[in-house]
């Protein structure tokens, strides 16, 4: 079955995509910048972080950029001020919600969040924090979760599920009060399906799930695609 | 002949480790450009004890941990035209508002810093200024002007925001600072 062809704008510059790519993958062959944070190449689309959200003119609605399909005509407008302005305050929404403090964090230098917090200038919090004490796992051989650093974009859940295939990490929990789990519930260190491929590890954007011992800056894998799906991307 | 008016500037430190300072003291040779358009009018670097009257710009490292910082912070917003947040415990609270994690409650921190882990003498301290239940950014106190985040915040980056605000621009942190 053939793929049909179509044109689209975006930001006001004419593309060619096929029929079934989504706009971001659109915007990324084309060199037009859209942030993400829960999204990741080689793994289904989440849609949960909503920094990718752009507008399509003659729609009021919002659309995440990662799951949304294009279609012939289209007109997408990725960096409007309210949408930045919407970015902006997703990355302080963020922050607010745990305690991140990137002075002693693992990632520090190596974190997304802390990376997208510069690029769209998100340099002050207008909410006031939750300072989140919630209990690390550090009983694994290698590997720790910290939940207060957690930013719930479901990168280890899915990898683990899909590249590795065993779900050993999963969510409990509603909104706020989410939380990644280690079978049910249990132990990282007690768990009989983790394969201990620290997978997880590599594609955490902050510094939830980390190596022991290691700052992340030595762990992470700045070619995620490439561990993730085992070949380079482009 | 100087005919211009000089800018007063004041520094303040609050709940922080003074590397915000240090990081304001590396602009080096800077600092002599820098002392030619201002004159420094309160600063843990000079000796003056109460925070003056009509001051321009005011620079304040740390978060805000007691009551008595609490009180400073107040006036100083009263007493200046531009208030700016250096570093990331002025701006986010940082390892100082660390001690939030343990309740929310001056008393658990206490506890734990002067009771629990003492090895001899164990004793809260008293006749020093109460501690606030939450340690917390200026913003969440008072209204703030301009952030620099950072930990420290480069030398540069103060550089530039203040040369921006000398020269009554507004300086545009995208893309400039980092946290931690």
């Amino acid at each position: 079955m053939s793929v049909r062809t179509i044109k689209l704008k975006i930001d006001g510059k004419e593309v060619t995509a096929q029929e079934a790519d989504t706009i971001l993958e659109v915007a990324r062959e084309n060199e037009i910048f859209i942030p993400t944070l829960c999204y990741l190449e080689g793994l289904t689309s989440l849609g949960g972080c909503r920094l990718c959200l752009v507008e399509v003119k003659g729609s009021p609605k919002l659309f995440p950029a990662c799951s949304t399909a294009v279609s012939n005509r289209m007109e997408v407008i990725t960096n409007s001020d309210s949408l930045m302005e919407y970015r902006r305050m997703i990355v302080e929404l963020l922050l607010s919600e745990r305690t991140h403090i990137c002075a002693v964090c693992v990632a520090n230098d190596s974190c997304e969040l802390q990376e997208m917090a510069t690029e769209l200038g998100t340099d002050h919090v207008r909410f006031n924090r939750k300072w989140t004490n919630h209990k690390i796992d550090s009983s694994h051989e290698n590997l720790v979760l910290d939940p207060n650093r957690c930013i719930l974009c479901t990168r280890c859940i899915r990898v683990c599920d899909e590249v590795e295939g065993v779900h050993t990490l999963d969510l409990k929990m509603r909104g706020k009060d989410s939380q990644v789990i280690i079978d049910l519930d249990e132990p990282w260190g007690a768990s009989n399906s983790c394969t201990s491929c620290m997978k997880c590890a590599a594609v955490c954007p902050v510094g939830a799930i980390y190596i022991k011992g290691k700052a992340l800056s030595e762990t992470k894998d700045k070619e995620l695609p490439e561990f993730v799906l085992g070949r380079r991307c482009r | 002949m100087e005919t211009t008016k000089k800018i007063r500037l004041a520094t303040v430190w609050l709940s922080g480790c003074s590397g915000c300072h240090m990081s304001f003291l590396d602009q080096d040779e800077r600092l002599i450009e820098l002392a030619k358009k201002v004159q420094l009018v309160y600063s843990p670097l000079v000796d003056i004890k109460t925070f003056p009257e009509d001051v321009d710009i005011t620079i304040i490292e740390g978060a805000v941990g007691n009551e008595e910082q609490l009180n400073l912070l107040k006036q100083v917003r009263m007493r200046t035209k531009v208030l700016v947040a250096l570093g990331d415990c002025a701006v986010t609270g940082n390892v100082t508002a660390l001690r939030n994690a343990l309740n929310n409650s001056a008393k658990s921190v206490l506890e734990r810093a002067y009771v629990e882990t003492a090895d001899m003498n164990s004793q809260i301290p008293i006749d020093v200024p109460k501690l606030l239940e939450q340690a917390c950014p200026l913003h969440e106190i008072v209204k703030v002007d301009y952030y620099i985040p950072g930990c420290p915040p480069p030398a540069d980056l103060i550089n530039y925001v203040l040369t921006e605000l000398l020269s009554r621009k507004t300086p545009s942190m995208e893309g400039r600072f980092k946290y931690g």
